[in-house]
């Protein structure tokens, strides 16, 4: 008699299958460039943005239980970033990414001791007073345009690209690498000891708490982390705008209305909820793109009704009724039959 | 005495402020809802005075006896028809649907009525003054306003302490489940209090809309300065919350005189300063 043996999984069988999935999509998309024509490529930008803007809320909302109204302080203030980096330091534009996340980072952290103090919900409008802040700030900042906003002068817009296809090429590709990186390094994070933590701390704040979780070190790491992935998004959109006002900079329903309806249709907590989401706002923009204000009703009452009858959103419908995880971050026990079971079969070989 | 003015007219101001925030901290005390559609709801019933007044040209004032019950049955039913089904240990849902119901409101009104301002004439009273001492005379419609949050927010202190129905909020904010032990029926309650919230929101809307000009858009800004005042006031108290809305009243006028594009900046730089030194509030509610 010998013992039952086993094996720890993490990768399921659909996981393996989206993975050559993910690769096949990663390919066809970084060879963009050749196949989709210009405004198809700008809604594939498009597509991006919202996929990495809504994996980085769900990072706060589903797992650190963090509801900000108020990650466009973190879009505007990537944006102006860029402006202020390429119109008045005069640097490389396309450079301004990265270090628009580290800048972002840099000042997330004194916010967060702000806006920490506020719990749920109140936590939720405080953010928002901190992004109304940004934008009144960024208004009264005359050098980058002041209220009304400014475009990049003609050389900025050449640094970016010779030519205007070289320029869609290069916002293209970095914003593509930006998404495909944000949604790697949640993977990455939410399978290390942090992600046990966050997945302990989604799951019930109080039990990760007392088995020794440290919740405020875990949400300060995630806001820190998401207001930077915010920024560098907000980077390259404006990179792609070329031009920027506080108004559009700072817009709660462009960069957090959308992003969390992305996220409640798609299913948060789920790393893949924004992507689901994303893909369904994108069918469903398109389907009512004539309709102007109704659109955004419908939108609203969609998410209404998914948060008040499928609260884990449509990938939470999928995934609790078939036990799918396209990205697996849980540990699996698979019992294996003693050898002594399964040596007959070898032996008829 | 010009500062003087610049102080007085943020003073009463605040008292508008006291009316926004009154609704908001009513149903966070009694339910821990945060509603972040209540901006909203606020520009709502200033559209329908609108409809009240150019059906019937009553004057605005008096529309609030339209308004008020029609807003307090509309908040009762979207009390016992959707927030009740978010109510419960997770914040989430309630949070995120009243987000929604901010934007169904926000799209709905600018649909119907398009992104024009729009403005309530109230009459002779808009430029009526009682001159107080020489050189400084204040309007007596700031002074109703203000008049108005003072004796609601007295109602409401007495009915929260005098009356049954306060004894019953009460008892479910204190524990809910205690409370449905001994008789009470959560969810009515709860439909109640988020009508005497929303009669409270009609009261306020109505002053928006007499006092400057309104448009669906300005919602989320109302509910910023409601929640500024709750927070500055101290949680859990009502007259803590007119001293925030009259702070940040202050703020604001004080901010406008010295530049116009810091009029908003120096009230949330205030809330922000009494966030970072004194989060509790500067006048929080005494646990007995």
């Amino acid at each position: 008699m010998s013992a039952p043996s086993f094996r720890i999984e993490r990768s399921t069988p659909e996981s393996k299958v989206a993975l050559g999935l993910g690769i096949v999509a990663l390919i066809a998309l970084a060879a963009g460039p050749w196949w989709i024509d210009r405004n198809g490529m700008r809604i594939v930008g498009e597509f991006l943005v919202y996929l990495s803007l809504a994996s980085m809320w769900n990072l706060l909302a589903g797992y650190a239980g963090l509801v900000s109204v108020g990650q466009q302080a973190y879009v505007g203030f990537g944006g102006y970033f860029l402006f202020a980096w390429a119109v008045l330091g005069g640097l490389p534009p396309l450079l301004s990414v990265p270090f628009a996340g580290l800048a972002a980072a840099v000042l997330a952290l004194p916010i967060s001791a702000l806006v920490f103090r506020l719990k749920g919900a109140y936590f939720a409008i405080g953010t928002w007073v901190v992004a109304e802040v940004f934008l009144l700030l960024a208004a009264q900042v005359t050098v980058l345009g002041g209220g009304s906003g400014i475009s990049l002068p003609i050389d900025v817009v050449r640094a970016i690209g010779a030519s205007r296809d070289a320029r869609d090429m290069n916002v293209y590709w970095s914003t593509l690498g930006i998404a495909v990186a944000i949604l790697i390094g949640i993977y990455i994070l939410l399978r290390s000891r942090w992600g046990l933590a966050l997945q302990a701390i989604r799951d019930g704040e109080l039990a990760a708490e007392t088995t020794g979780v440290s919740v405020a070190g875990a949400k300060r790491l995630l806001y820190v982390v998401a207001s930077a992935g915010t920024a560098m998004i907000g980077a390259l959109i404006f990179l792609a705008k070329l031009r920027i006002s506080p108004n559009a900079a700072f817009s709660v329903n462009d960069w957090t209305a959308f992003v969390i309806f992305i996220t409640v249709i798609g299913g948060i907590g789920r790393i893949e909820g924004p992507i689901i989401g994303t893909l369904l706002y994108f069918a469903l923009r398109s389907a009512l793109a004539d309709l102007g204000a109704i659109y955004l009703i419908v939108l609203g009452c969609v998410a209404v009704v998914v948060m008040l009858f499928a609260p884990k959103g449509l990938w939470g419908l999928v995934a609790d009724r078939f036990g799918w995880q396209l990205f697996p971050t849980t540990c699996r026990l698979v019992l294996t039959q003693p050898s002594s079971q399964t040596s007959p079969s070898l032996k008829g070989e | 005495m010009e500062w003087g003015n610049v102080i007085l007219q943020g003073v009463l101001v605040g008292g508008l402020y006291a009316l926004f925030a009154t609704g908001l901290s009513l149903i966070f005390g009694v339910m821990r809802l945060v509603n972040i559609a209540h901006g909203d709801l606020i520009v709502l019933a200033a559209y329908v005075a609108l409809i009240c007044v150019t059906q019937t040209t009553l004057n605005p004032l008096l529309a609030i006896f339209i308004v008020a019950p029609l807003m307090a049955l509309a908040g009762y039913f979207l009390q016992r028809l959707v927030f009740n089904r978010t109510l419960g240990p997770d914040l989430l849902p309630p949070l995120l649907v009243s987000f929604g119901l901010s934007v169904i409101i926000q799209n709905g009104l600018l649909q119907v009525f398009s992104a024009d301002s729009r403005k309530l004439s109230a009459g002779a009273i808009e430029t009526a003054t009682v001159q107080v001492v020489d050189g400084l005379s204040i309007g007596v419609l700031p002074l109703l306003m203000f008049a108005t949050a003072v004796a609601i927010i007295g109602a409401l202190q007495f009915m929260f302490y005098s009356l049954p129905l306060g004894r019953a909020l009460r008892a479910t904010s204190d524990d809910p489940e205690v409370a449905r032990l001994m008789g009470y029926d959560n969810k009515h309650l709860f439909g109640v209090a988020m009508a005497i919230s929303l009669a409270v929101v009609a009261v306020a809307g109505i002053f928006l809309a007499v006092r400057a000009n309104f448009d669906p858009a300005i919602g989320p800004s109302r509910l910023i300065y409601g929640f500024e005042a709750v927070i500055i006031g101290g949680l859990g108290n009502l007259w803590g919350t007119l001293a925030g809305g009259v702070i940040l009243g202050v703020a604001q006028a004080i901010g406008a005189k010295i530049d116009p594009g810091w009029q908003l900046l120096a009230g949330h730089l205030v809330f922000l300063a009494v966030l970072a030194f004194r989060p509790e509030g500067l006048f929080p509610k005494v646990d007995g």
